[in-house]
């Protein structure tokens, strides 16, 4: 603890400090890497895997069943196509609801009869039909909508409060890095894509953003008027902002990244595959980008967007001169 | 400020505070003891609890086929109807060519279903004739006897009045046929007289009845449609003077072809004779309104008043707006449905949850030692504030927790506890800069509360535009970000900061113990007044004059004597990369 406190003393004053700004050619090079593997990769699985929610799937319903149990529907599907999660329900008091991605003819005939002979039924009480997707067109297309009108708000709301474009667009660049990298990891990993996992994959949107925000906060702080300084640059007092608000970047990702640690843990051994599991997961890679980006996208490209403008150059050369 | 006024504020601050809760568990203890329907246990989501599974099959007339753009035209709006009911996360979607099975939380009741089933065929036309729904013969017609026939009213030329056989009291009107007329006077509105899904010919009159079976109508041919309405809302009539009355009305709002329409239709109809002046508006052919008019309305916006109440006025506002379904529906089966995801997910969920604030909690204490206080009292507070909130907008709005609610809410503990740390640290860096702790707090905050509302302001706007522009799971999640956000910002204006400043005042705080967390020497404030560098910070209290740049120069001297210290550490900083 004494340590870390000593850290944070050392980063405020400046008696240490990490070079974010300086070494940007290498934090560039990194992310360029990442969002290629993060496109490449999902590509190279064959795309992604989405869940019944968006394409729709097979749907059977088991009538008059003396045990309403879950479980033994979950094993019939496993049995026959053993890479698709069923969604399973009670219908009534005596029903099963089971929901499973789209299965060929041959495959669909197969789990009801596997289905009527684990729950002990006749296979003609068994009924199968095709379900459409409750997560439709029209959702996606709204969300999407939404999202693209959320990032010109955002944008507009930024650059009226620090006053500059640059830091809107610094902002949104990285946001959109934190995007492709956590929907990459999703595709590269093949793990279905359910609403729950949008939804976390929205919550990301919101944390990255928020996350660079406090950070440019204390940039547009650092800087103010920095062009009249003889002593210190644009791209210094934009890395001595990142240092300063390091502590705080590393406390507010552990804060944040140990409740989604613990569902991914819980989510992982206890359950297995599900919802908690899809979304935690989201969370976690999202959180930890979002952290990586603010520090070694967002602040690095704002630095780079401003520094060559006139007031700032002509003060780095008073600068340069001086020391 | 006086040190006692800097109490005082905190005091009011946190007592606000108090009267929030507590307002909170008065109004849903309010709700629940009068039994209108409020409860301490928010209510939970489709796929956490289980609800209702309603499949509703399309009423088609013989050798006609739905094809799938009708349906999803049908998903898209019965998804917009159930979302204008509240924030319930329903799943809708096709089954096999024909279905659209509709999945809500909890057990619908018969508006909910009214709203989804419904076609919502809206069609304006002139009344002509009206008496007593439940007729015996004898009764006659009270409207017969006060209805001049009108060359003008008659909208169509080829019928001719004949008066009825029985000679009852019912006079023919112009441009009522004969089956027509019959088909009304032997009209009882207690038994049912439509088929389901039937279809009227919008050129020619029809008899039917009004939906509470009070009066029966003759009505003339369509003049206004309900792709005519542009938007409808309810709300309660204001009178001239601008005071709120009881009395719940639709508000309509017409097209600019549709106000052209109707506009006419009122020119005409204005000044003739009751019930002639009368226009019924029908919902899939029963008369939900017929009012009579009160002006010639030339403005494209229209009031209906009439025996409505907030649901009723809501509900029919909702069925004009979303319009109509390409195809009338009728329910095929309504049944209970477990929960699409199984208990064991919430139960670990929650387990998740209680495991990562522990954890939370730990760290706090590593991090700001009895600090951590705070910080945890900051949590349970933003805890409880929000479980009420999720139990007040359940009942209120409709809204239920699901999973990913749920898992939002965890990742709000994060962001939540940001708001803290942002403080803390800001307060450090103030303390580091030689102040007193009361004046580190003071100025720490004026700089935190700039970030955390900036930062909690783009939070805002995620959530409000999510949830304007879109439908279903996005609209639940857009909900629970912009309640976590909310609350985030009231516990750290109302909690955190008073009892900051609270604390502040005591001993142990104050005199920077090594365990309070504000511990001068761990921050490094000392060792910096001994080297004799800290004198800068009297010149910050001269430049105080310079008041624009006052921030600016602070923060130069600050990072000059960084960029000083750099050139010596340069090789140091290498290494820590």
């Amino acid at each position: 603890m004494s340590k870390f406190s000593d850290l944070g003393n050392d980063l405020y004053t400046g008696a240490r400090s990490f070079n974010f700004v300086g070494r940007r050619k290498i934090w560039y090079g990194v992310a360029a890497v990442m969002v290629i593997l993060a496109i490449v990769l999902p590509i190279l699985r064959g795309g992604y895997n989405f869940g019944i929610e968006f394409r729709g799937g097979s749907e059977f319903r088991v009538a008059g069943v003396s045990s309403q149990s879950q479980q033994i529907a979950i094993d019939a599907v496993h049995s026959v196509v053993p890479d698709s999660e069923p969604l399973v329900s009670n219908v009534g008091t005596d029903s099963i609801r089971v929901q499973t991605k789209q299965l060929t003819d041959l495959k669909s005939e197969d789990v009801r009869v596997a289905l009527a002979a684990a729950y002990k039924v006749q296979s003609s009480s068994v009924a199968s039909s095709f379900i459409g997707a409750n997560w439709g067109a029209d959702v996606t297309g709204k969300a999407l909508n939404g999202l693209v009108v959320f990032i010109i708000l955002a944008a507009i709301l930024m650059a009226l409060y620090f006053r500059t474009l640059k830091m809107s667009a610094a902002a949104i660049l990285a946001l959109l890095h934190d995007l492709v990298i956590t929907a990459g990891v999703y595709g590269a990993l093949g793990f279905e894509v359910t609403p729950a996992a949008v939804i976390g994959f929205l919550t990301i949107l919101g944390y990255s953003l928020y996350d660079t925000v406090v950070v440019f906060d204390k940039i547009r702080e650092n800087t103010f008027e920095v062009e009249f300084s003889e002593k210190t640059t644009f791209k210094q007092q934009v890395n001595l902002a990142i240092n300063q608000t390091l502590v705080r970047s590393i406390n507010t990702s552990i804060v944040a990244v140990l409740p989604v640690a613990a569902i991914l843990f819980i989510g992982a051994t206890l359950l297995g595959a599900g919802t908690l599991r899809d979304i935690a997961l989201a969370l976690f890679i999202g959180i930890i980008v979002g952290t990586y980006s603010t520090l070694f996208i967002a602040a690095p490209v704002y630095s780079q967007f401003r520094e060559g403008e006139e007031k700032y150059r002509k003060a780095e050369q008073k600068v340069l001169a001086n020391a | 400020m006086s040190e006692s006024a800097v109490t005082k504020g905190a005091r009011k601050r946190l007592t606000w505070l108090g009267v929030l809760i507590i307002g909170l568990i008065a109004i849903i203890g309010l709700g629940s003891a009068t039994n209108a329907g409020a409860s301490f246990a928010p209510k939970l989501a489709l796929d956490l609890q289980g609800g209702t599974q309603i499949i509703l099959a399309p009423v088609v007339q013989a050798g006609t086929k739905v094809t799938e753009e009708q349906l999803t035209q049908a998903v898209a709006i019965i998804r917009q109807r159930v979302d204008a009911s509240g924030v319930s996360e329903a799943q809708i979607n096709t089954q096999g060519n024909n279905n659209i099975v509709v999945s809500i939380p909890g057990a619908p009741d018969e508006n909910t279903l009214k709203l989804i089933r419904s076609s919502a065929k809206l069609e304006f036309r002139p009344v002509l004739e009206t008496s007593q729904g439940i007729s015996s013969t004898s009764t006659g017609s009270n409207a017969g006897s006060t209805a001049s026939p009108s060359a003008s009213a008659a909208p169509s030329a080829s019928a001719t009045p004949k008066p009825t056989a029985t000679g009852t009291a019912t006079p023919a009107v112009a441009g009522v046929d004969a089956a027509t007329q019959a088909f009304y006077d032997s009209l009882d509105c207690s038994k049912s007289f439509r088929k389901a899904g039937q279809v009227d010919d919008p050129t020619k009159p029809i008899a039917t009845c009004d939906t509470t079976a009070y009066s029966k109508y003759v009505l003339g041919p369509v003049e206004v449609e309900g792709t005519d309405v542009a938007d409808a809302n309810a709300g309660t009539v204001t009178t001239s003077t601008g005071a709120s009355t009881n009395t719940w009305a639709v508000n309509l709002k017409f097209t600019p072809s549709g106000s052209d329409k109707f506009a006419k239709t009122t020119g005409r109809l204005f000044p003739l004779t009751a019930p002639q002046n009368r226009f019924a508006i029908t919902l899939d052919g029963y008369v939900i309104t017929a009012p009579t008019l009160q002006a010639v309305i030339t403005g494209g916006t229209a009031q209906i008043t009439g025996s409505f109440d907030k649901n009723s006025s809501k509900a029919l506002a909702d069925q004009l707006k979303y319009g109509a379904l390409p195809i009338n529906f009728e329910v095929q089966s309504q049944e209970n449905i477990s929960a699409t995801l199984g208990s064991e997910q919430l139960t670990s969920g929650l387990l998740a949850g209680a495991i990562g604030l522990l954890l939370v909690i730990i760290y706090s204490f590593i991090q700001y030692r009895a600090l951590a206080v705070v910080t945890v009292g900051s949590l349970v507070v933003a805890a409880i504030i929000t479980y009420l909130m999720i139990a007040l907008l359940s009942w209120r709005q409709g809204y239920h927790l699901s999973l990913s609610g749920v898992a939002g809410l965890i990742v709000a503990i994060g962001i939540t506890a940001d708001s803290f740390i942002v403080y803390f640290e800001r307060v450090r860096d103030e303390l580091r800069d030689g102040r007193s702790l009361g004046a580190s707090v003071e100025s720490g905050w004026k700089r935190a509360i700039r970030t955390i509302l900036v930062s909690d302001g783009v939070s805002l706007l995620a959530a409000v535009v999510l949830y304007a522009l879109t439908v279903g799971n996005v609209r639940g999640f857009a909900y629970t970000l912009g309640l976590t956000t909310l609350i985030d910002l009231a516990v750290v204006i109302l909690f955190t900061h008073p009892m900051l400043e609270l604390l502040a005042k005591t001993r142990f705080y104050s005199s920077g113990h090594s365990w309070s967390g504000f511990d001068s020497k761990a921050l490094g404030a000392t060792s910096y007044v001994g080297r004799g560098a800290f004198r800068v910070s009297s010149s910050v209290s001269a430049e105080k004059a310079a008041k624009a740049s006052k921030e600016a120069n602070k923060r130069q001297t600050l990072a000059e004597r960084k960029a000083a210290e750099n050139a010596a550490t340069d090789s140091k900083s290498g290494k820590s990369n």
